[in-house]
């Protein structure tokens, strides 16, 4: 009888955890227990032959890879602004959207909108309204800023991408911001005004401080988005011009996949897997700490 | 009665500044709908105005090129069948790990938390080697099974704080009513889990249709090409041509988009979910 139900309890956690871990196993902890060993050899993706180099991988990229460095800074770069910008975006539309208006709902679809839409077709469709759009309106209005040569230069493909970056991440933040801010209770923001306070200390004092656990996940969401930043750019710039905006995830892409160094494509994965989990472990313990309740 | 009438009129102020703000995140949507229905002539010299003469010729043109229906049909395929799969053994993984809290149960799900992190762009390369020697390469089988993998943390993640909810009476009544442990899953549980079912399928159903990277990576024929896949060959052939490339992207960004109007309200709902979980 005892044995019996051992037995079953063994087939049971084989039923329902098994497929799970066996699909998990294979495609997520194989590849990277792979990814880990060959980071330390000169693979080339072809060969049978895979030589042990240690950490030479690692110190070429470290000292001597300037390509790398750059899309890593253009990465750094384009996260400080994309999270920045999406985030405040994203925050005033759900401020507002959470005031009595009569076009609520559908301002909610428009703002949205965006995301549904993967970033490929995105910058597919931004390549256009850059290059033939910006300059009708450029033509109409006189505005030299949509005269500008969006996509031509390093300075202007950089905003560029940052602009339709914005336009497709707020709505999301927006949606967890506003029913964040559904949550603040109303009788603490009736108090506030009752006793005098105004909009803006009540947003300062009030509402930001409630609303930080939406600000946490908001801003983890931003920061891997942007971090792990690949179809946009290829669709929009394809990390040009003279690849200022290639992203550190196109770099990793390029070495392996265009240059076949993959010993070397690895160990810069490696290295972008512990930039990312340092980065955003810090942040949620960051913002998290100042999260307080009501 | 001032203050009222002051709210009045500021709210009114603040309504008709967003109003315009909607109209700016939709001027995209105008220029590439009116675009796409205008000659080659007709969309180099004013991008800005409607069509002179409606072409829809365009779209029968694209519509062939790209192949349309059997892009739309790959991608469909791939995104309901991943997710069905993904939503059941996530949800089994997910209730079987709550209710049996044993160390190995334990140290798994911390795993998994801990998988969530990890880009793909940081495996991806053994992942080719991978899939390559277990000969799921160039297969939409072999795409669903990369899908199911890189899913079932986040799935099982949300799954696992919605089973904890569930209380625990209504699935020991079943079990003194003779009923066993897959009767009680697949009977009781399973449907109540349905709200979080719901969001996890939306939540990936966005991810898996729009994805680009993994099945560019996977797949590899032409005729197994995603709707992202086709549009960026259809774009590395036919560059700068855009009466061609504005309807083939309409007819790419379509589908999401219906989908997305008649969904609005379990998307929103899901996203919150999944925020607040996460």
């Amino acid at each position: 009888m005892h044995q019996h139900k051992r037995n079953s309890q063994w087939t049971q956690q084989l039923v329902f955890v098994g497929p799970a871990l066996i699909f998990f196993a294979l495609i997520i902890v194989v590849p990277f227990l792979l990814g880990l060993y060959y980071s330390f050899t000169d693979w080339n993706g072809v060969s049978g032959e895979v030589a042990w180099v240690g950490l030479d991988n690692y110190k070429q990229i470290l000292t001597n890879d300037t390509v790398f460095r750059d899309s890593f800074w253009f990465t750094a770069k384009f996260t400080v602004l994309g999270v920045v910008f999406t985030n405040v975006l994203g925050f005033a539309l759900a401020y507002f959207l959470t005031k009595k208006l009569k076009s609520r709902n559908f301002l909610r679809t428009v703002f949205f909108m965006p995301n549904v839409i993967g970033g490929l077709l995105l910058g597919f469709i931004w390549q256009f309204i850059f290059v033939k759009g910006f300059a009708a309106i450029g033509d109409v209005t006189g505005i030299s800023f949509f005269n500008l040569p969006w996509l031509g230069t390093e300075n202007t493909a950089f905003w560029a991408i940052v602009i339709v970056f914005v336009w497709q991440t707020a709505g999301y933040l927006m949606v967890i911001y506003i029913s964040s801010l559904n949550n603040v209770p109303k009788d603490i923001l009736e108090a506030a005004e009752i006793d005098g306070a105004s909009r803006g200390q009540v947003l300062r004092s009030i509402i930001i401080p409630l609303i930080m656990p939406a600000a946490t996940v908001c801003l983890f969401l931003a920061i891997s988005w942007s971090f792990k930043m690949f179809d946009l750019n290829l669709s929009l710039t394809k990390g040009g011009p003279f690849g200022s905006t290639e992203s550190v995830a196109m770099n990793i892409y390029n070495e392996a996949f265009s240059k076949n160094r993959y010993g070397l494509g690895t160990a810069k994965a490696i290295i972008f897997f512990i930039i990312v989990a340092v980065i955003t472990t810090l942040q949620v313990r960051l913002t998290k700490s100042k999260e307080v309740e009501a | 009665m001032d203050i009222t009438k002051n709210n009045r009129i500021s709210l009114a102020i603040t309504e008709i500044i967003m109003l315009l703000v909607a109209i700016l995140f939709l001027i995209p949507f105008y220029f590439l709908f009116v675009n796409s229905v205008k000659s080659f002539g007709d969309l180099l010299t004013n991008a800005a105005s409607l069509p002179k003469s409606i072409e829809w010729g365009n779209y029968a043109r694209a519509f062939e090129i790209t192949n349309f229906p059997s892009a739309f049909l790959n991608s469909f395929v791939i995104t309901i069948v991943s997710n069905v799969l993904l939503v059941l053994v996530s949800a089994m993984a997910a209730y079987r790990m709550v209710r049996q809290n044993t160390a190995f149960n334990r140290i798994l799900f911390v795993i998994f938390v801990a998988a969530m992190v990890v880009p793909f762009q940081s495996i991806m390369i053994p992942l080719v080697k991978v899939t390559s020697t277990v000969g799921l390469m160039n297969s939409i089988p072999g795409l669903i099974v990369c899908y199911l993998g890189f899913g079932i943390p986040m799935s099982v993640f949300l799954l696992h704080g919605f089973v904890k909810s569930i209380p625990l009476e209504i699935e020991e009544a079943a079990t003194v009513d003779g009923t066993n442990a897959y009767g009680v899953f697949f009977r009781i549980v399973l449907p109540l889990m349905k709200p979080m079912l719901v969001t996890v399928f939306i939540l990936n159903a966005l991810w898996i249709w729009n994805d680009y990277l993994l099945p560019s990576l996977i797949l590899q024929s032409p005729e197994l090409r995603t709707i992202p896949i086709a549009t960026f060959a259809f774009f590395g052939q036919y560059t700068k041509q855009w009466d061609l490339a504005l309807p083939a992207l309409v007819m790419g960004v379509l589908p999401i988009i219906v989908f997305f109007l008649m969904m609005q309200k379990y998307i929103i709902e899901g996203i919150t979910q999944g925020a607040v979980k996460g």
